[in-house]
């Protein structure tokens, strides 16, 4: 008899790419129902254009690049990208700024560079970070939370506005927005004003914003369980964090009243998102498992800086781009000693 | 960790890097209890069943053999001589398949049984081994024709003269591959020559301990070696965590004793010496049964096959026969693996020998193995390297055997890959990383050679250069010795003044003569034409005859363009 022969370990294999995206987009699926709670249908529209363009962009590469369109759509990668730009932008951002925004992200920092696995940064933040640049007011007009907002806006006035720009009667930009919790902690310190006395404002929640650490908590739940499933590892998160919060600590025990409590720091803006989603990107990010600690803590620090220092209130993606451009070097020195190599140790 | 190894002791244990728990699928071949393989129509003996120099054949076309007969040989030092499984007669002697990855032929022995079985006159038992000179265990183990049994088929006798003083003798009985399960029967059912051998083993190599390595998924093996135990040795049996690849050499080395190998070393290094359990009772029936290693227990598994289980196998009994006597194959099985999954290789036929070194022939239905789906490209998400016991980064060394740098590649430590395939096991994109390393090794080996040839041109021809150089000095050398000698002789009668004159003269003279020499050499040519001298007379009329003929036409072509056309 005759057979066929293929090159060992004969086994089925155990995990797949597109399991492993699927998993990132259930895990992302209780933060985003969040957001559509406290932020309205804009988040829904957002995410709907932002998968429908990426695929679209994608499929329109990888033709051009002649290559079988249907395995590299249904990696999802494309969707998982997609979903982290999408909860990262404002929820009236104009549809036509989502749909730029996708094609930087799909084409120039992912097709560009050969495709899922080649590109050295994370294409959802550097089209964020694109968008910010280019389009600071836009990028910054978030709503307030569902529990403060004055004005609510109906699924068609919102898509109304994201398509014309038009609001409803009397209605102003100005009205039916509000700066984000960690804009105002950063207008108001800059103003000179106590930490005690800036929390005043109805704005504030237990550690963060209202709503807002409200989102943060389902992300962190979508991580952990990316963590449990080994969708990712624990050490960029952990080393994330705990970057960041001891940074915060340091600065928060010298002066408590110039320097925000630490865990403010952990549910503003997109830490957590960014811990456990965004950093744990596995193409951009480092790949040993010390030097993924290294990159982790790096980003932690670096967002404290940015957000206490820098030019922008926050700064998750600016710290991801950052340590994307690292990340090969990290890796380079912290290469896992050998079995039979130097000095063994035992464990 | 810690473990009971045997009555009142417990001994620590350590942990490799990575590993995987893979299901295990060793029940299928576990349900029956051993069967003895039927003698086939005939016997192919590959002259290399082992790794070293091949044995040469010691027998004749048409020459009657018997049982345990040493039929092939080598004075080589690595080396295993072959020996006949049966008694009958030599049928042929070529080219056959052989059970390698390659698929190629070797050549073999072939053997048509007498159905006789009629043994040999066998060396005798050296039942008191404890009192026997250790050479002579040492050469009674090599004239067995045992090796590795499993899989590495390594000469046994080599590893028995480490040539450093060793600790820890280490009989592998992990059997870590899914599937395989021959190792657990033999234990199971032939506990006391396991045991034989690790003694005979132990007295050999005078380790200061001795241990019996079982995964503990075999609880029965590890049950019947315990009871074999005998209380003043210092033997035990220690039941090691099933995770695979606990039976590599390396990997069990580091459970059992905490220690390393160095890289590109040997186990002997660090105070060890492995050997498989198989080969335990090969060496404990050489010793004291005076028995050559003939037969081997074979695991046949895999859905593919009507009825799985383990076989006690004549050596050189063809695949396709065993396969027939395990109820032959069940639905459309498209793969056919000698060894086990995780590292052994496929088979193109069954029409291939059982070996030294087959431990298993697995025959998997494509449900149970499917084949794998098209490599899409890395994530670097790093599960390779969680689970690489090597605690190397395969998604870096893919990274560099794909763009072909191999020296990059050997930066990352390429050779210390053992080839278990944990990582591509676990990989996501279903990258065949194995396959990559075995393509960067194989590109590394032929370029090392390369180099190697290319740098004894080189020598070559730097040696003829220098040569050359040589011999040219050595002509100028001589020369001017000649011409300091003719400048060391006086002139005779000739003031210095003409001496220039002089010169000028003779070369005029000397070219004068050899335009004179040219000129009559020429004329001579011109009037004499060759082969000329002792002619007949008829001959020469004839050469005159024709030398007129030519002359007149000549002179017609001479006329001819005068006259106008």
């Amino acid at each position: 008899m005759e057979f066929h022969t293929l090159s060992s370990p004969h086994t089925k294999r155990v995990n797949r790419v597109d399991k492993v995206m699927l998993q990132v987009v259930l895990a992302l699926i209780p933060g985003i129902t969040a957001m559509i709670f406290y932020f309205g249908w804009g988040v829904l529209i957002n995410v709907v254009l932002a998968i429908l363009s990426a695929v679209a962009f994608e499929a329109m590469v990888i033709r051009l690049r002649k290559r079988p369109v249907m395995p590299v759509l249904f990696d999802l990668s494309a969707v998982v990208t997609a979903l982290l730009f999408a909860v990262a932008i404002p929820p009236l951002l104009p549809w036509w700024l989502v749909v730029m925004g996708m094609a930087f992200a799909i084409i120039m920092v992912k097709q560009m560079y050969g495709g899922l696995g080649y590109n050295p940064f994370n294409p959802a933040m550097a089209a964020y970070v694109l968008l910010l640049i280019s389009y600071p007011v836009e990028m910054t007009s978030w709503m307030p939370p569902y529990l403060l907002a004055e004005h609510h806006l109906t699924l068609s006035q919102i898509l109304a506005f994201k398509i014309s720009g038009i609001l409803p009667g009397e209605l102003t930009l100005d009205a039916i927005t509000m700066a984000t919790p960690l804009d105002q902690m950063r207008t108001n310190l800059d103003l000179n004003r106590m930490i005690s006395e800036i929390r005043q404002s109805p704005l504030w929640g237990d550690f963060g914003g209202l709503g807002w650490e409200w989102i943060g908590n389902w992300f962190l739940m979508g991580g952990i369980w990316m963590v449990y499933k080994r969708t990712i590892t624990w050490q960029i998160p952990l080393a994330f964090l705990t970057g960041l919060v001891s940074m915060a600590t340091i600065f928060w025990l010298y002066d408590a009243e110039g320097f925000p409590f630490p865990l403010f720091h952990v549910f503003s803006g997109g830490v957590i998102l960014g811990a456990f989603f965004i950093a744990t990107d596995p193409v951009t990010a480092c790949t040993t498992r010390a030097g993924q600690l290294i990159y982790g803590a790096a980003i932690g620090v670096l967002v404290y800086l940015i957000r206490t220092w820098g030019g922008y209130p926050d700064a998750v993606a600016f710290a991801v781009l950052l340590m994307n451009m690292a990340a090969p070097t990290i890796d380079y020195y912290t290469r896992p000693r050998t079995y039979g190599h130097g000095e063994v140790k035992s464990e | 960790m810690y473990v009971e190894s045997k009555k009142g002791k417990t001994r620590e244990l350590w942990r490799f890097h990575g590993g995987l728990h893979l299901s295990e699928k060793k029940a299928l071949s576990l349900q029956h209890p051993l069967q003895h393989a039927i003698l086939p129509d005939r016997l192919i003996l590959p002259l290399q069943q082992h790794i070293g120099v091949p044995a040469q054949p010691m027998v004749c076309l048409g020459e009657h053999v018997l049982k345990g007969q040493m039929i092939a040989s080598s004075p080589a030092p690595v080396t295993s001589p072959v020996h006949a499984s049966t008694s009958g007669t030599v049928v042929e002697m070529g080219e056959h398949f052989i059970p390698h990855p390659s698929g190629l032929t070797d050549l073999c022995i072939v053997i048509e049984p007498d159905g006789e079985d009629r043994w040999a006159d066998l060396p005798k038992p050296i039942s008191d081994f404890r009192s026997a000179d250790t050479q002579i265990l040492r050469q009674r183990i090599r004239d067995a024709g045992i090796v590795g049994m499993g899989g590495a088929t390594f000469p046994a006798a080599i590893k028995l003269n480490p040539g450093k003083p060793i600790q820890t003798l280490i009989i592998n009985g992990a059997e870590c591959e899914p599937y395989i399960t021959c190792d657990d029967r033999l234990m199971r059912d032939f506990a006391e020559r396991v045991m034989n051998g690790a003694r005979i083993l132990q007295h050999k190599l005078q380790s200061e301990e001795c241990l019996i390595a079982i995964e503990d998924n075999k609880s029965e093996a590890i049950l019947a070696m315990f009871e074999t135990l005998l209380d003043e040795e210092n033997i035990e049996v220690v039941r090691i965590p099933t995770i695979y690849p606990s039976g590599g050499e390396k990997q069990l080395i580091r459970i059992l004793t905490g220690r390393e190998v160095p890289t590109s070393g040997l186990p002997a290094q660090v105070g060890v010496i492995c050997h498989n359990v198989a080969t335990a009772a090969a060496i404990a029936d050489a010793v004291l049964e005076g028995k050559p290693l003939i037969s081997r227990l074979v695991t046949l598994t895999g859905e593919g096959l009507s009825k799985p289980g383990n076989f006690e196998a004549p050596l050189g009994i063809l695949a396709s026969d065993l396969i027939a006597q395990a109820g032959g194959y069940q639905g459309q099985p498209q793969q056919l693996i000698m060894g086990g999954p995780m590292m052994g290789f496929d088979l193109t036929t069954d029409q291939v020998p059982i070996t030294k070194g087959t431990n298993c022939l697995l025959c998997p239905t494509t449900e149970e193995i499917p084949r794998p789906e098209p490599a899409r490209a890395c994530i670097r998400c790093g599960r390779c390297a969680d689970v690489c016991p090597a605690n190397l980064l395969p998604q870096q060394m893919y990274w560099y055997s794909k763009a072909k740098d191999l020296e990059k590649v050997q930066d990352y430590n390429l050779f210390d890959c053992i080839e278990c395939g944990c990582c591509s096991h676990v990989c996501p994109s279903h990258i065949p990383l194995v396959q990559y390393y075995r393509y960067a090794k194989a590109e590394s080996w032929a370029q090392e050679q390369e180099r190697r040839e290319s740098e004894r041109a080189k020598q070559r021809h730097d040696f003829r250069v220098s040569r050359l150089e040589r011999l040219e000095a050595e002509r100028k050398a001589k020369l001017r010795k000649k011409k300091e000698a003719l400048k060391n002789k006086p002139p005779a009668k000739k003031t210095q003044v003409s001496k220039a004159e002089d010169d000028k003269d003779a070369k005029q003279a000397v070219i004068e003569a050899a335009m004179k020499r040219a000129a009559e050499k020429k004329a001579k040519q011109q009037l004499a034409p060759k082969n000329t001298e002792n002619l007949t007379a008829a001959q020469q009329a004839q050469i005159e005859a024709v030398d007129k003929r030519r002359m007149a036409t000549n002179q017609e072509k001479q006329q001819k363009p005068e006259q106008p056309d």
